[in-house]
């Protein structure tokens, strides 16, 4: 028993739940039968088939209930990025003939971005709508950004970086007034904050199941009646034609438990994500009272704590932690990888020096107030300290 | 019942050591393996060697594997990938008649985009002759595919020659494996191939995960943009559970793969001559150059479905054609191109082993195959030819039917 | 996929098997779309004189739908009048065998098809007799 094992029993924390969650034990329970028990291919006609085909549907109807529409809406992916690749490629695809248009708004997640800017090598032009300090879309703006060949718009649910909310309803009321296809990416809302499509009044809406304590490698899309998209992968019958490929029976049936148990706790898990919020903001405050906390006060998936402070760089603080035992991050994961500033927050009108001093903390089911308050001081210890230097 | 499953062709368990190496991704090491901290690194170092084992397996280097969703998105980026990324250099492109839907739809879809595609006969057995590749290639040609062995006949095609036709002329060469990768040996360094597709849950790997292997140099459009990961060919978060399955399936199947096909051909040959003894009845297929596993049969006078029906409630599951073909009423497209009458090719079976499968499983099938072929037939009008088909019948109720 | 009662009617068929000497025969399909059906008729007269069906076989090659509903068929026909027998429809066949999937559908027509065609050979065949008889 030497210095290893006191450091050792510092138990890590995981703050950095919006890059992605642990499974639940429920979920994965009921995936498990469906690796080697009930393993047959869905689209078989032999009856061990049918076990596997009847999870699928039974996934699709929870997953549907989650957003309040019907299964016959919902076609499951790889993921979310493959289902807003669908999304945005899929709409302009099939609408073609009739304009080559789209407005997206500044911050959107690069799997809408990087499409778009793909298709504009084809002729497709797109129209970034700015964001209010809070990051929220200015609809005046987006209103007047429409054209007479607009086909699509598309603005996410809640944002990835900073978890602000976005006014979905006012989007899609104009978005019908208008006749178009309107797309939400809720990667970053669903399973975490209520999302009725009915209510939202979005025709398209994309989710990812490791995001509210599903597996990775499974996601869907909300595909509205009506709504016309063109596949990207092709070569069967599955998924109504849309997305072709032998289902993840697992990886859907784990889609399927996450999405009944977010709809089923969703207000305990709001209620609670809320108090945590809370008691991080105030006890981070106290170590460090000139932190500012980005995104919006009120209308933010509650998730997210994002964090600027000046005269230090986030990453740093992203790098001591870790080597503590806690993980945050500072900024979406792909933007790490990218290595960018953040489009996010340069959009919002942070200055450098806040882009610069900007870190992600975000919280889940498992963490505990006694999680949160240790981050907090230990955030407010490296914060202070790195500021010395 | 016991349940005898004969169709490892559709999808195979996963193996428990498989599962087994699974699980902590899922709810301990659940980390995104974009994320710099060491928690988020632990879930890329698994991808990693996940990648490792799965590129060792085909002799291929780590950089050349691309995870996907699995096969079908795998042959996907392959097919239009390089179509688009390479329409520059020509826009035509080559590819056997006898390939799973998940290539031909994809070679439609260029056909849509203003590509021109030729389809390539094949013999009786299902075989791609070389020469027959060599009279296609054009000065625009751009990409030839054929894949390793067929899904449903289990052909096992020559992709070394065939390979060397292409790269004599300058054409990329695409192979869709799925089927038989880790059931075969495939080393992609000997054969010359460029792109090669590869399925978890065709080896006993998880579904939802597949791999493309693109040889250094061989240059590709994503199909979808986001976050960069796989060396920027295939963005979204990796299917961390999923790819450490697939790379456990890889490792266990570089083991086993020899011994295993041994066993899988010493049975599979010794059905397909029971079978056979079974009146008009022929085997689909090369007799030899097949997969261990595969056995493909067509009884004359009988209808596929009802045969899988029967065998269904016998507790033996088995397949008649692609499983993804079934639900259209087509007619197999793999047993018309080896010459089959659509007639002939709607009483086809399917029987595929696996790693599980025992003797018992396979005298099963011979104890209860016979009696329902037999009752079939009795059923059916036709007792020795289609012929009488022919005479004083007028030709109704055939409109869902495309031939 | 498949109802009870067509399950029933495929592992067990009704009246199956090839007639010797039938007064009609109704042939539709065709192999190469994977269905065809041969009904068999043998016609009697009921107490009131008129034509019933009094015996009916079928073969069949296909898929389990296709035997099922030509096993209903027989059922549904045999002991009707000609006429009654003539107006049941794929729909009738399609309820009797509890329901058929959507992409199945055109097998219920293809059993009240031949069972048509069977009646409309017995008519030919027996205006085609009365031709011989009158000249």
């Amino acid at each position: 028993m030497g210095r290893n094992s006191v450091i050792q029993a510092r138990r890590m924390i995981y703050a950095d739940y919006t890059s992605s969650t642990p499974v639940l034990q429920e979920v994965k329970q009921e995936m498990l039968p469906y690796f080697d028990e009930f393993y047959a291919n869905p689209s078989n006609l032999h009856d061990f088939a049918l076990k596997a085909r009847r999870a699928v549907e039974g996934a699709r109807e929870k997953v549907a209930q989650l957003l309040g529409a019907s299964s016959e809406e919902i076609i499951f992916t790889s993921g979310g990025a493959e289902a807003n690749n669908l999304a945005i490629k899929g709409v302009i695809q099939a609408n073609k003939a009739r304009g080559r248009h789209v407005v997206v708004s500044a911050v959107e997640h690069y799997s809408i971005m990087h499409p778009l800017q793909s298709l504009a090598r084809e002729g497709v032009q797109f129209t970034r709508v700015g964001v209010d300090e809070h990051g929220r879309v200015n609809v005046e703006e987006l209103e007047k950004a429409i054209r007479d060949d607009t086909i699509l718009i598309s603005v996410q649910h809640a944002n990835h970086e900073v978890g602000t909310l976005q006014p979905i309803k006012e989007i899609a009321e104009i978005a019908e007034e208008r006749g178009i296809t309107f797309h939400c990416d809720g990667v970053s809302a669903a399973g975490a904050v209520p999302a009725k499509v009915e209510e939202l009044g979005v025709d398209i809406y994309t989710l990812s199941a490791h995001r509210f304590y599903g597996p990775k490698g499974v996601g869907a899309l909300y595909l509205a009646r009506g709504v016309r998209l063109l596949p990207l992968i092709e070569g069967g019958i599955q998924e109504r034609g849309y997305r072709a490929g032998t289902e993840n029976v697992a990886g859907i049936v784990g889609m399927g438990k996450a999405a009944e148990l977010a709809e089923r706790e969703m207000s305990q898990r709001l209620e609670k994500l809320r108090t945590l919020r809370s008691r991080f903001i105030e006890a981070l405050h106290r170590e460090v009272p000139e932190a500012k906390i980005n995104g919006h006060p009120s209308e933010v998936n509650p998730m997210y704590v994002h964090v600027s402070v000046p005269g230090v760089e986030g990453e740093a603080v992203v790098a001591e932690l870790s080597s503590r035992g806690i993980y945050i991050t500072s900024g979406s994961p792909c933007m790490a990888r990218a290595a960018k500033a953040s489009h996010v927050l340069a959009a919002m009108g942070l200055s450098q020096e806040l882009i610069r001093g900007a870190m992600l903390f975000s919280f889940g089911i498992p963490t505990s107030e006694a999680d949160v308050a240790r981050v907090a001081q230990e955030a407010g210890e490296v914060i202070n300290r790195l500021r010395e230097r | 019942m016991r349940r005898v499953y004969l169709d490892y062709a559709s999808t195979t368990p996963v193996d428990e050591r498989v599962v087994e190496a699974m699980l902590p991704y899922f709810t301990e090491k659940y980390g995104n393996p974009t994320s710099f901290y060491s928690f988020g690194q632990e879930a890329k170092a698994a991808v990693e060697e996940a990648r490792a084992k799965v590129a060792e397996l085909i002799n291929a280097s780590s950089e050349e594997i691309i995870f996907t969703s699995g096969g079908t998105e795998a042959c996907n980026l392959a097919i239009k990938g390089f179509a688009l990324k390479n329409k520059n250099k020509g826009k035509h492109i080559v590819v056997s008649k006898i390939e799973h839907f998940a290539v031909l739809e994809a070679c439609r879809w260029l056909e849509k985009q203003g590509f021109e595609v030729s389809y390539l006969d094949v013999d009786e057995y299902g075989l791609v002759k070389p020469e027959t590749l060599e009279g296609a290639i054009k000065s625009d040609t751009i990409l030839a595919i054929i894949n390793h062995a067929n899904n449903e006949i289990g052909t096992i095609e020559p992709i070394k020659e065939l390979a060397e036709v292409a790269q004599d002329k300058g054409v990329a060469f695409f192979s869709d494996a799925c089927i038989s990768n880790g059931q075969v040996e495939i080393d992609v360094e000997e054969l010359g191939v460029d792109l090669l597709a590869m399925s978890a849950h065709k080896m006993y790997g998880p579904k939802g995960i597949g791999a493309l292997f693109v040889a250094r140099g061989t240059r590709l459009e994503p199909m979808f943009h986001g976050g960069g990961q796989e060396r920027k060919l295939r963005s979204g978060t990796e299917n961390v559970p999923g790819i450490v399955g697939f790379g456990k399936a890889a490792e266990i199947a570089k083991k086993e793969m020899k011994g295993e096909a041994e066993r899988l051909t010493k049975l599979r040959d010794e059905l397909i001559k029971e079978v056979l003894k079974i009146p008009r009845t022929r085997l689909n297929g090369h007799p030899k150059q097949r997969l261990p596993g595969n056995a493909n049969f067509a009884f004359a006078f009988i209808e596929g479905e009802g045969l899988i029906l029967e065998l269904d409630f016998e507790g033996i599951s088995a397949s008649t054609g692609s499983a993804c073909s079934s639900p259209t009423l087509e007619p197999s497209h793999v047993l018309t191109a080896i010459g089959l009458s659509h007639a002939e090719a709607h009483g086809s079976l399917r029987v595929t082993l696996g790693r599980f499968s025992t003797r018992e499983d396979v005298q099963r099938l011979l104890e209860v195959l016979p009696r329902v072929v037999k009752r079939l037939r009795d059923i059916s009008p036709f007792k020795d030819s289609f012929e009488d088909y022919v005479e004083g019948t007028e030709w109704k109720g055939g409109e869902h039917c495309h031939v | 996929m498949y109802s009870k009662i067509l399950i029933d009617h495929f592992r067990n068929p009704r009246n199956m098997g090839r007639m010797e000497n039938p007064d009609g025969v109704g042939k539709v399909g065709n192999p190469a779309c994977g269905d065809v059906m041969y009904i068999y008729i043998k016609v009697g007269k009921n107490e009131k004189g008129e034509e019933i069906i009094e015996d009916i076989k079928f073969e069949t090659f296909g898929c389990a739908a296709a035997i099922g509903t030509s096993s209903m068929v027989t059922e549904l026909a045999k002991g009707k009048t000609l006429e009654e027998a003539a107006k049941i429809s794929k729909e009738d066949v399609a309820d009797a065998v509890g329901g058929l999937p959507p992409i199945k559908m055109h097998c219920s027509l293809l059993a009240s098809d031949g069972l048509k065609a069977a009646i409309e050979d017995y008519k030919k065949k027996k205006a085609g007799k009365g031709d011989v008889s009158e000249g």
